[in-house]
């Protein structure tokens, strides 16, 4: 911080040991979190399956749709890594196309939750009044609503016109991200309204509002900053949920066409082949665990990192 | 406290209003309609078709459909099964007790497992036994239960042939036999359930009681000289349970909602399997029925929970 190089030109370099290590709240934030041995290894993991996911398939170019009854069944083997389905078709293949629409909704859902959420919470927290009632209203309405049963229930209603609409994959991938994120804004916005109530008072509000920033400024330039620390730890297990919810509605055999091969819809399939395959319910069901453990322990590290009260117990020796 | 409970209570109404609205609406936005397969019958004349639309009232305007859609919802009559061909409420209440049954075992076993783990791992945190059910109480958090549910199956069905995997509402047993052979079809979908619940249940028990372990009065119990037994029954347990049994009642409707997914692994003939069913019959009347009953459920447990903890932490009657 410029108070810390002031001290030091004055005094002369301090010693090594009392150097400052970071200078701003990221820095600061990124070494508590290294400092968590799960929530490094959970990064580690997740870094892994999204390179396996993304890179994946353009190394291994078996294709995910090669009928092949001779090798139906078969548990795995050199031909296939991961075994084969009921049709012959690799399963490695098929998994690492799943993985990139599975991630793909989780992070979607995420965004449209946090946008959503934060812009709610935003403008109740800084209009206040009867904007804020009619908003917290609103929120509660919607914290009231089952997830899973109002879920099924749109995508029963809305399926077969948005996929004339916008073609069968891209139309329910729509579908399923808007509501699942449209379903998961609600602690978001309460979140922030509550950041935004408490930064409000804050000093340095005030005094950008005495140098005469407008509102829009304060909001964009001071208040949101601060308030998206607790935003972030949200985010993170946002994804798992929505990658959870996703893969629920494919198990339930209504999520995406029968022939997308997500997670959930291959142990859809493979739940009555459990006792010729399990390794086929067994991979998928483990990549699923897997992704969702390592997001858990993410979002545990940076709840940690980014908790503003042990920011304010910082000390420089560590 | 009536205050309380009155407030409470006016309250939710206005929620269930607004959930019936939310339902409606989404319905009324849908395309296609009840009527559909007759477009296609050649037998049905298109007069014939505009007529039994006006007669059943979907030409009306949309308020006046909500109206009487409500009206009818609350005087209990819930429509006519497409499928089924019986009235949805016998339909539901067929199927509700197979369903209480499931889920109300799994919570209690849920917190049976997480109260003494979660109060004893706090009593002796980062302990052994403190980290390994931290640890395992995570993993098994993030574990889904069509995970678990199908592991469970490949186990105890496939492996060991020690259980059933498929619930029977008809068995044919009787006496001890009829209930030897429910306890071997429920432990499963029970199980899994339960030890969701358990994982999240005994983190929230650990935090709650850790918060209370440190006050200040406990400090006084054990000064005082009761032993450490009586000091954690009576005090520090009773205090701590007060977040947690708002969290357990809070959490009800999310068990009703995990339990459609346990229902269609295992085959268990409950409300969420019925829903399941009807969304793959387009059986329309079934599934807003349905979906009116969880939300009114997630209305209901909500009430309870803010009365619990009214009633429980003697501070909050003082408003």
């Amino acid at each position: 911080m410029s108070n810390g190089t002031r001290v030091e030109t004055i005094l002369g370099a301090p010693p090594a040991a009392l150097a400052p290590a970071s200078d701003t709240l990221w820095h600061e934030a990124w070494r508590r979190f290294r400092r968590h041995r799960l929530a490094l290894i959970g990064a580690v993991i997740l870094l892994v399956m999204v390179t396996a996911v993304l890179a994946g398939p353009l190394v291994y170019r078996v294709p995910i749709d090669a009928i092949d009854f001779k090798a139906k069944l078969k548990g795995p083997s050199w031909a296939h890594p991961l075994g084969t389905d009921d049709l012959g078709q690799d399963l490695l293949a098929r998994m690492l196309y799943g993985g990139r629409i599975s991630l793909a909704v989780g992070v979607a859902a995420m965004l449209i939750a946090i946008t959503l959420g934060t812009v709610v919470g935003a403008v109740a927290g800084q209009v206040g009044g009867a904007v804020d009632n009619a908003l917290m209203r609103v929120t509660d309405l919607f914290l009231s609503l089952p997830a899973l049963p109002l879920l099924l229930l749109v995508v029963y209603l809305f399926r077969d016109p948005l996929k004339k609409a916008l073609g069968p994959e891209a139309g329910l991938f729509v579908l399923i991200v808007v509501v699942i994120g449209g379903l998961r804004w609600m602690p978001v916005a309460r979140l922030v309204r509550a950041q935004f109530l408490s930064l409000r008072e804050k000093e340095f509000v005030e005094a950008a509002k005495a140098l005469g920033a407008p509102p829009v400024r304060q909001v964009a330039r001071h208040i949101l900053p601060n308030a998206v620390g607790p935003v972030i730890v949200i985010a993170s297990l946002d994804v798992a949920a929505a990658i959870l919810q996703e893969s629920t509605l494919s198990f339930l055999g209504l999520g995406f066409p029968p022939d997308i091969p997500t997670w959930g819809r291959i142990l859809f399939d493979a739940k009555d082949n459990l006792d010729f395959a399990p390794h086929w319910a067994i991979f998928a069901g483990t990549a699923i665990f897997l992704t969702v453990l390592s997001i858990n322990y993410i979002g545990d590290g940076l709840r940690d990192a980014l908790d503003p009260r042990k920011v304010l117990t910082h000390s420089r020796t560590s | 406290m009536s205050k309380y409970f009155f407030r409470r209570l006016l309250i939710s109404v206005p929620v269930l209003l607004g959930i019936s609205l939310v339902l409606f609406t989404v319905l009324a936005l849908a395309p296609g309609d009840p009527f559909e397969e007759l477009a296609t019958n050649p037998n049905v004349p298109a007069e014939v078709r505009a007529n039994l639309r006006t007669q059943y009232g979907l030409d009306d305007p949309v308020h006046v459909r909500y109206l009487r859609w409500f009206a009818a919802m609350l005087r209990g009559d819930w429509g006519f099964s497409f499928v089924s061909r019986v009235n949805v409420d016998t339909l539901i209440l067929q199927r509700l007790p197979t369903t209480l049954f499931v889920l109300g075992t799994a919570q209690l076993l849920a917190i049976l497992i997480a109260l003494p783990i979660g109060t004893y791992s706090a009593m002796r945190p980062y302990s052994l036994f403190d980290q390994l059910s931290t640890t395992l109480a995570f993993v098994w958090f993030s574990l889904p239960t069509f995970f678990t549910g199908l592991l469970f199956i490949l186990f105890f069905s496939i492996y060991l042939d020690w259980l059933p995997f498929i619930y029977r509402a008809d068995l044919n047993a009787t006496g001890l036999g009829w209930l030897r052979d429910q306890a071997r079809q429920s432990i499963m979908p029970i199980g899994v359930l339960g030890l969701f619940q358990a994982a999240s249940l005994t983190r929230f028990v650990r935090s709650s009681v850790l918060d209370v372990i440190r006050l200040d009065y406990i400090n006084t119990a054990r000064a005082k000289g009761l032993s450490e037994r009586v000091t954690v029954v009576k005090h520090v347990v009773r205090n701590a349970l007060i977040p947690v049994v708002t969290l357990v009642a809070l959490q009800i409707p999310l068990i009703f909602t995990g339990g459609i997914v346990t229902e269609q692994i295992f085959r268990v003939p409950g409300i969420g399997s019925l829903l399941i069913a009807s969304i793959l019959a387009n059986d329309t009347p079934v599934i807003m029925a349905i979906t009116f009953v969880f939300s009114a459920l997630v209305v209901l447990f909500n009430l309870l929970a803010d009365l619990l903890y009214g009633w429980l932490d003697p501070r909050i009657s003082y408003r």
